[in-house]
């Protein structure tokens, strides 16, 4: 067993200001396998492999590689010690030809010797049965193969370690398989691959062993088939599933709710496949899903934050046409982003003019809030919200996480939607402050404003909202209200409901 | 109190650099020739009491670069870009301006009005056609002014008929030299209007602000509801106003269009201004008083070259150097290091303080 032992991470530890991403994380990865490495957005998937490759340096642990202890400071030093990554998006040269991106800026010849490297180029895509030819451009080939021409060159370089970071996301079903199919090659010829992705389906396919992250801890190491996919959903949420059965919610929900709001039929984006919605007055509802299942690409369509395709929208029974996020906010709806710095916070300008933004643009360009007018709304949402600024006049982007997102909040509170669309307001902050925006939800639910309301985290959603819609791999799998609301049937509905909208 | 104080060490910090490099350039022609500084009043050719001095001097040819480099501040915000055919519109502008001139049967107060209105319009026409590449098509503002920028002063050629007419009125010298009256150069006066004028736009519009947000997160600005399409070609409309302003300038100084010099290069004068401003070229947050300030360094560093008698070919390779080390200064990493250096100092001091406390 020890022999097999290809790289062996132990006792891992990072620390981010403010923030423990990794606590004593242990990953070993052995020869000819391929291993998923699972958890939910946050659980510090992504910080290992950083460490791994070398763009974060550690702050405790050891790595080993076949029982040697190296270090690696660089990622030069990672691809040293037989260490390749191929990311989602592809780092390769797409102007350059299949060779030259296998070949570029591995020696240091004065000369390329194009012939050289065109007829090796030819002999590794063979024997790795990889459809490309050397000469052509790599920008023509599809994404599937350009993906490809990555692990080759990573393969060529005698890589021992291949990391694969959501490398599916992109692809179709047919492109997929042929990736799998390269990936159990690889594992035949003995290289061990770390297999990062959201989609649970292509983790049973392809994956020999799991482990599991959360909240920047270990979870445990499994095998595939240990470990059936309700039982994965959980590890990575967060609650054994019998101690979920047992914990089953009892707490009441007392929201009263009215006449229906907000009504979407067939709505779809080009990102979001089409799907019916509907919220009432005072209603507090939850999209949830693992990453990537839609939720969040759901709820941009009912704001028009991407190119809204199709469907009929309706606003206390009149029919409206949103196509954009003011045609929203003019109908009364808010959307917090999911991605607070590329989304949400305009980082130079100070806390008051991030708070007066919205309601500035739905005033109008000819109705300027005064400055005087503006440092009274700041003041009075600094106050409400408790948010933690050296003055209004701060620039948000020196805030912490939690504080941005409440100045955010005050943004949409200040133009007093009627809808407030939430995702993943509570990442990445803390958890006092978590508690503090869940408050605020149930309040704007009794002053009969409706939300939606997206996590990660279900034991949030499940506190907050009356009723939750269920998506995975971008389709509506179930809806749950009443006594179905509780960890377990989450979980159940999440791996394994039957998908309600068909392409 | 407090507030107040720390509003203004805000303001200041980006104030900074354009501050110090005039009090240098002032300091460093106190100590060369404190006569630099004079400042007389003679009589002009058509009779007129007019101030005259390097420091006028200074004021009154910096007037179209100011006013040029106020709309690039613009630009450079929401697009995070340049426009680097200004030189090239503002003498398609000042053509057009000359040829309205030309073919009214008489100049007066109207036709001049008119004929600036018409080079507004061709000026806002081009700054259109620069914005939508731009803000429509995403090309990089600096390759899609590249096109005007190559085919302008073709353009300006064409209106005129390849001829370089004058024209002479009174209200025309008046526009570019003297009113009568007025000590004060009319150039400058122009530039002041303008400068209020934005204050204005600034003050009665949420420009200012939704400039900032489309140029420091654009993907942030959309989903506020922000049409950054629209922010980004009005910034190009407003800096077609400004270039047909600089054109009328620069034509009524000397009565004539010469289509082949005006303004030329004023662009990369008008994007210095805008960098030693305190201004990101990268786009985001911008101060138009910063870009000012600059264009009047810009002309301070030439007419204190000339005044110290260096000859006009070597001018440029003297200003280089002083932009050089002045945008240098400025940049972040100069900047982070400097603020670490002084934080330094003060928690040494604040260690030494301590320590003298423990002693006593």
């Amino acid at each position: 067993m020890q022999e097999d032992c290809l790289l062996k991470l132990t006792g891992i530890e990072k620390r981010f200001p403010g923030v423990l991403a990794l606590h004593n994380v242990d990953f070993t990865l052995r020869k000819g396998e391929i291993h998923a490495l699972m958890g939910e957005n946050g659980a510090g998937k992504s910080t290992l492999i950083k460490i791994l490759t070398g763009v974060y340096p550690m702050d405790k642990g050891t790595v080993t590689v076949e029982g040697q202890v190296v270090h690696i400071g660089s990622p030069q030093d990672a691809q040293n010690n037989g260490i390749s990554t191929v990311y989602q998006e592809i780092t390769l040269c797409p102007n350059l030809t299949v060779a030259e991106n296998m070949f570029i800026g591995r020696d240091n010849a004065a000369f390329v010797k194009q012939k050289d490297y065109e007829k090796r180029a030819d002999e590794i895509l063979k024997s790795l049965q990889i459809p490309a030819g050397a000469k052509k451009q790599l920008g023509n080939c599809s994404l599937a193969v350009q993906q490809m021409v990555a692990i080759a060159r990573a393969v060529d370089m005698q890589c021992k370690v291949l990391i694969l970071d959501e490398p599916t996301s992109s692809l179709d079903d047919k492109e997929v398989n042929m990736l799998f199919s390269l990936m159990r090659d690889l594992r035949e010829r003995g290289v061990g691959i770390v297999f990062v992705t959201h989609f649970l389906e292509q983790v049973y396919e392809v994956c020999d062993r799991i482990t599991v992250l959360r909240n920047g801890e270990l979870v445990g190491e499994y095998l595939v088939q240990d470990l059936p996919q309700v039982q994965l959903v959980a590890k990575m949420m967060g609650k054994e599933l019998d101690e979920l059965n047992n914990l089953s919610d009892t707490e009441e929900k007392k929201h009263k709710t009215g006449d229906v709001l907000y009504e979407a039929e067939n709505l779809s984006s080009s990102d979001a496949l089409p799907f019916d919605f509907s919220i009432r007055k005072g209603e507090v509802n939850g999209f949830t899903g693992l990453l990537g299942s839609g939720r969040s690409e759901s709820v941009r369509a009912i704001f028009g934050a991407d190119k809204v395709n199709g469907g009929t929208v309706k606003i206390k029974g009149k029919p409206v046409k949103i196509t954009k996020p003011i045609d929203a906010m003019k109908n009364g709806i808010g959307y917090l982003a999911e991605d607070r710095k590329r989304d949400g916070i305009i980082a130079d300008l100070s806390v008051r003019e991030n708070i007066i933004l919205a309601l500035q643009v739905m005033n109008g360009f000819f109705k300027p809030i005064s400055r005087s007018e503006s440092e009274a709304f700041a003041d009075e949402y600094i106050k409400a919200l408790n948010i933690k600024t050296a003055s209004r006049e701060t620039p948000i982007g020196s805030l912490s996480g939690g504080n941005q997102q409440k100045v955010l909040l005050a943004r949409w509170l200040l133009t007093h939607p009627e809808y407030l669309i939430l995702d993943e307001p509570t990442r990445g902050i803390d958890v006092g402050t978590k508690l503090e925006i869940q408050k605020l939800v149930l309040k704007l639910a009794e002053d009969d404003v409706s939300v939606t309301f997206i996590s990660s985290e279900v034991e949030e959603m499940l506190r907050t909202c009356s009723r939750l819609i269920v998506m995975r791999d971008r389709h509506i799998v179930g809806e749950l209200k009443g006594s179905d609301l509780n960890q377990a049937q989450v979980m159940k509905t999440i791996a394994g409901g039957e998908a309600k909208n068909e392409e | 109190m407090k507030n107040k104080k720390k509003f203004f060490n805000a303001d200041l910090s980006q104030l900074a650099i354009p501050l110090i490099a005039i009090a240098l350039l002032f300091i460093f022609n106190i100590f060369r020739d404190i006569s630099f500084f004079s400042i007389g009043v003679t009589t002009n050719n058509d009779g007129n009491l007019v101030l005259t001095g390097n420091l006028i001097s200074i004021i009154n040819g910096a007037s179209e670069l100011a006013v040029l480099a106020m709309g690039m501040t613009l630009v450079t915000a929401a697009c995070g870009g340049q426009d680097i055919s200004v030189g090239a519109a503002a003498a398609i502008a000042g053509s057009v301006f000359v040829k309205v001139l030309k073919s009214s049967p008489s100049i007066n107060g109207g036709t001049v009005i008119l004929a600036f209105l018409c080079s507004c319009v061709v000026a806002i026409i081009f700054g259109s056609f620069n914005g939508s590449l731009v803000a429509v098509f995403k090309i990089q503002p600096m390759i899609a002014t590249l096109i005007l920028y190559t085919c302008g002063r073709s353009i300006a050629y064409w209106i005129n008929g390849g001829a370089t007419p004058t024209v002479e009125s009174p209200i025309i010298s008046a526009w570019g030299s003297y009113i009568p009256g007025i000590p004060v150069p009319t150039p400058v006066l122009i530039v002041i209007i303008v400068a209020i004028l934005f204050k204005l736009v600034f003050r009665f519009t949420s420009l200012e602000l939704l400039t900032q947000s489309v140029g420091i997160n654009g993907s942030a600005a959309r989903l506020n509801g922000i049409n950054t399409t629209f922010i980004k070609l009005l910034s190009f409309i407003i800096l077609g106003l400004c270039v047909a302003v600089a054109g009328s300038i620069g034509v009524s100084r000397l009565g004539l269009i010469n289509h082949e010099t005006l303004l030329l290069d004023v662009e990369m004068d008008a994007i210095l201004a805008v960098a030693i401003g305190g201004n990101n070229l990268g786009g985001g947050k911008f101060k138009i008083s910063g870009s000012i300030i600059g264009a009047y360094v810009i002309q301070m560093l030439t007419i204190t070259l000339y005044a110290m008698k260096v000859s006009s070919t070597d001018v440029k390779a003297y200003k280089a150097i002083v932009i050089i080390i002045l945008v240098v200064i400025g940049s972040p990493v100069v900047k982070s290091k400097f603020s670490k250096f002084m934080g330094q100092i003060r928690s040494k001091k604040i260690e030494a303080s301590e320590k003298g406390a423990a002693k006593a």
